[in-house]
């Protein structure tokens, strides 16, 4: 955890990672049992397959009735469970446990389907590539309402510690020109831009493709930050890039669909960075769907009562409840917490210090803001004080001095309105 | 069974920066020790019992505050405690106990907890206590009557009534060097120059003050000030002695910054400062009273909520 230095005038410097201090590569083998989990919420009726039925690594699983959502097998087995998962505010997932078999077995529906990097199709990237590793948002490509018309690719890993995409980008460099291109050739786009750090700029020059070079200091590679700093397209408050035609896809997602064209196979490995207590970081490689008491079996972690397991980064990651929490396309990062390094949230009142307006990339009034947010004036807090500018990244709540939860008050605050909008909006319809 | 863990499950960040109210008030006092110490030099054991008495009561009152209105206990973060130091700073020495019992006590309850407590106060509640003691008890705060006794090898004058009352002859007789040297009369914590640009400069490096704040006030007096001497350089002093005396270096380090009851933004900010700088000397200068300062930051402290809609732009903010 980097602190306050004792100079407080200046702003934190907060570094991002780098791959010098990262172990190589270790890679996990297969467990016995994987949970694969879909954002579409539990559903008994629609259900499209059963328990016990047989799958592949790499075989599509449909999900329910009259829905376009699956999830892709990383193992070959048979189905355990089918289950109903909670993570933050609530949220309902489907996590389908799969029992793995001794013998593997490919399937071959993808490759059947797409042939070679040349037949790649909008189709069948969106119908096979959308649960690969680095998870690209391939339904933002056929969006109609919101049509895209440049992509950025993130080389650079947008938070701290995480040297996910950096080690992706050094060692797949040829998976993610040929993802680029099947890009272009699906989308039609050609206005595509890399992002990276300073380290990787000589080498993504060489693809030919354009590269601008992100800072080195959190937060500027979260993409409202790129759009602002590097596209000088500031995304309206509370909208999103895509809402103003830039989709981001880290390389990861990059390299996984060049893979999946050149092998015929659809990847299902994820790659993250693992973080153990004493702050040492080394690259992972597993399935989707390893648990993490498998990843901490692996490397001898102990983990004890009041712990944190960190999915994703330190500033925007998620904890989890379970050390059963699986492996997911979109995980960078697994941090592991000591319950001595956990910082003391607290429900002091703000003291007005000012410390987070200085920090904040947004500029936004977080002194007055989090006085509406505290007594739960969502839409006074939203109309006056900026909570929709807020791009999330955490810094506020890094630096408060009475420990405030900021950022959880804004995110409940976003996620409040949005659930009002919603039901507004169904009594309507 | 490792299953049987229970972990920590919070919103992100997981990160902090360490920063906490109490180190930042310890570090507040630790800036203010050099001042306070020449005045125990200067004034003796009866300095020493009016700091510690009002440091004391103010945790007192705060405790029976908490414990009256059964909220949680405060006074381990540290701000009761500053509330009583630098209540002590600005007495003269020779203050009644029952003065200082009664200055935390509006200081604490009135100036600070009935607004919610800490982050609450629109005023600085050193301020209003003061502001209140000096109405009530004129007399006290006269310093050449309450320092009478006292003999040192510089003028026991009070620079400011000196001004006031005789004009600026009569403080030509202080050099530079002495009146940063503390070799003045005045309030226990608040005639030692250096020591407190010292303190000033230690909080502003660690970031525990704004310095935006504290400039703009050290400006607001220069300006004004040169303004009146340069107008009439008989009866107005330079901004020399108006920055030196009185209260107004504590009040540009110490009081003029109190988190709670002045500005954040980069604008107000200067405002503010400049603002309370221009009111001390009008005060000091045309006013009925010796010093400003205290009257000054009221003022700008009510202005605080207004300046503060001065703000910049969120990013991504339609109109």
């Amino acid at each position: 955890m980097i602190k306050r230095s004792f100079i407080g005038l200046a702003k934190p410097q907060l570094k991002y990672g780098s791959l010098e201090d990262t172990h190589s590569l270790k890679q996990i083998s297969t467990p016995k049992e994987i949970t694969l989990l879909s954002n579409c919420p539990f559903d008994k009726k629609n259900l499209l397959f059963k328990k016990k039925e047989a799958v592949k690594t790499g075989q599509k699983l449909l999900l329910y009735k009259e829905s376009d959502e699956y999830v892709v097998s990383s193992v070959t087995g048979q189905v355990s469970s089918i289950s109903s998962y909670t993570g933050d505010f609530g949220r309902s997932y489907t996590a389908i446990a799969v029992e793995v078999a001794d013998d593997e077995e490919i399937d071959d529906e993808f490759k059947s389907a797409a042939g070679g990097s040349k037949n790649a199709t909008l189709e069948i990237v969106k119908n096979y590539l959308a649960f690969v590793p680095g998870n690209p948002p391939v339904k933002l490509f056929s969006d109609k309402s919101k049509p895209v018309n440049k992509i950025v690719v993130c080389c650079a890993d947008s938070d701290l510690l995480i040297t996910t995409n950096q080690y992706v980008v050094k060692s797949y460099i040829d998976a993610i020109k040929n993802g680029i291109s099947v890009l272009k050739t699906i989308t039609g786009i050609n206005d595509i831009i890399m992002v990276a750090s300073q380290g990787q700029m000589h080498e993504l020059s060489a693809t030919g493709e354009k590269v601008e070079q992100v800072n080195d200091t959190y937060p500027s590679a979260l993409p409202h930050l790129i759009m602002k700093d590097i596209l000088g397209k500031v995304v309206p408050a509370g909208k999103s890039p895509e809402d103003i035609g830039v989709c981001f896809i880290s390389a990861e997602a990059v390299a996984s669909i060049g893979n999946a064209f050149s092998n015929g196979q659809i990847p299902v490995t994820k790659i993250f960075t693992l973080v153990k207590k004493d702050g040492s970081k080394l690259l992972v490689s597993a399935r989707i769907g390893t648990p993490a008491s498998e990843i901490f079996k692996a490397f001898n972690i102990t983990l004890n009562e009041n712990d944190r397991i960190i999915f994703g980064g330190p500033m925007t990651g998620s904890s989890v409840y379970s050390e059963d929490h699986p492996v997911q396309p979109d995980t960078d990062a697994v941090i592991i917490q000591d319950k001595e390094d956990i910082p003391v949230i607290s429900d002091y009142p703000c003291t007005n210090c000012g410390d987070c307006i200085r920090v904040c990339p947004a500029n936004i009034q977080i002194n007055l803001l989090v006085r509406f947010l505290e007594s739960g004036q969502y839409e006074e807090a939203a109309e006056q004080y900026d909570l929709f500018s807020c791009i999330e990244c955490g810094l506020c709540s890094y630096v408060c001095v009475s420990g405030m939860p900021i950022f959880q008050y804004i995110r409940s605050a976003k996620y409040e309105l949005d659930r009002a909008n919603t039901a507004e909006a169904t009594n309507n319809g | 069974m490792a299953d049987n863990n229970k972990f920590i499950v919070s919103h992100a960040p997981f990160w902090h920066d360490g920063s906490k109210i109490s180190l930042r008030n310890y570090n507040m006092a630790l800036a203010a020790l050099p001042a306070i110490l020449l005045g125990i030099i200067y004034y003796g054991m009866p300095a020493v019992g009016v700091i510690s008495l009002s440091i004391s009561s103010a945790i007192i009152w705060e405790l029976v505050f908490c414990r009256v209105t059964k909220r949680s206990i405060t006074i381990g973060d540290g701000n009761a405690a500053i509330i009583g130091l630098l209540f002590g700073m600005l007495l003269p020495a020779t203050a009644p106990w029952w003065l200082v019992i009664i200055g935390t006590l509006v200081a604490i309850i009135i100036g600070k907890q009935i607004y919610g407590g800490i982050g609450g106060n629109p005023f600085n509640p050193v301020v209003v206590a003061m502001a209140i003691l000096m109405i009530s008890w004129k007399d006290i705060f006269d310093f050449n009557e309450a320092l009478i006794n006292y003999d040192f090898d510089f003028a026991m004058i009070y620079p400011l009534a000196a001004l006031k009352h005789f004009g600026v002859s009569a403080v030509d007789s202080f050099s530079t060097g002495d009146l940063l040297m503390g070799k003045q009369s005045g309030g226990i914590g608040s005639t030692f120059g250096l020591g407190l640009i010292a303190g000033g400069i230690y909080l502003i490096v660690r970031g525990i003050i704004r310095w935006e704040i504290s400039l703009s006030f050290l400006f607001g007096v220069f300006i004004t000030a040169l303004i009146f001497n340069l107008v009439d350089s008989a009866r107005y002093a330079g901004p020399v002695i108006h920055l030196f005396t009185g209260y107004t270096l504590i009040g540009v380090f110490f009081l003029a910054t109190e988190d709670s009851s002045s500005p954040v933004n980069f604008i107000p900010m200067l405002i503010y400062g400049a603002g309370a700088g221009l009111m001390t000397v009008l005060i000091r200068n045309i006013g009925v009273y010796v010093d400003g300062v205290i009257f000054a930051l009221l003022i700008m402290n009510l202005v605080n909520p207004l300046l503060d809609k001065i703000k910049p732009k969120a990013i991504g903010k339609v109109a």
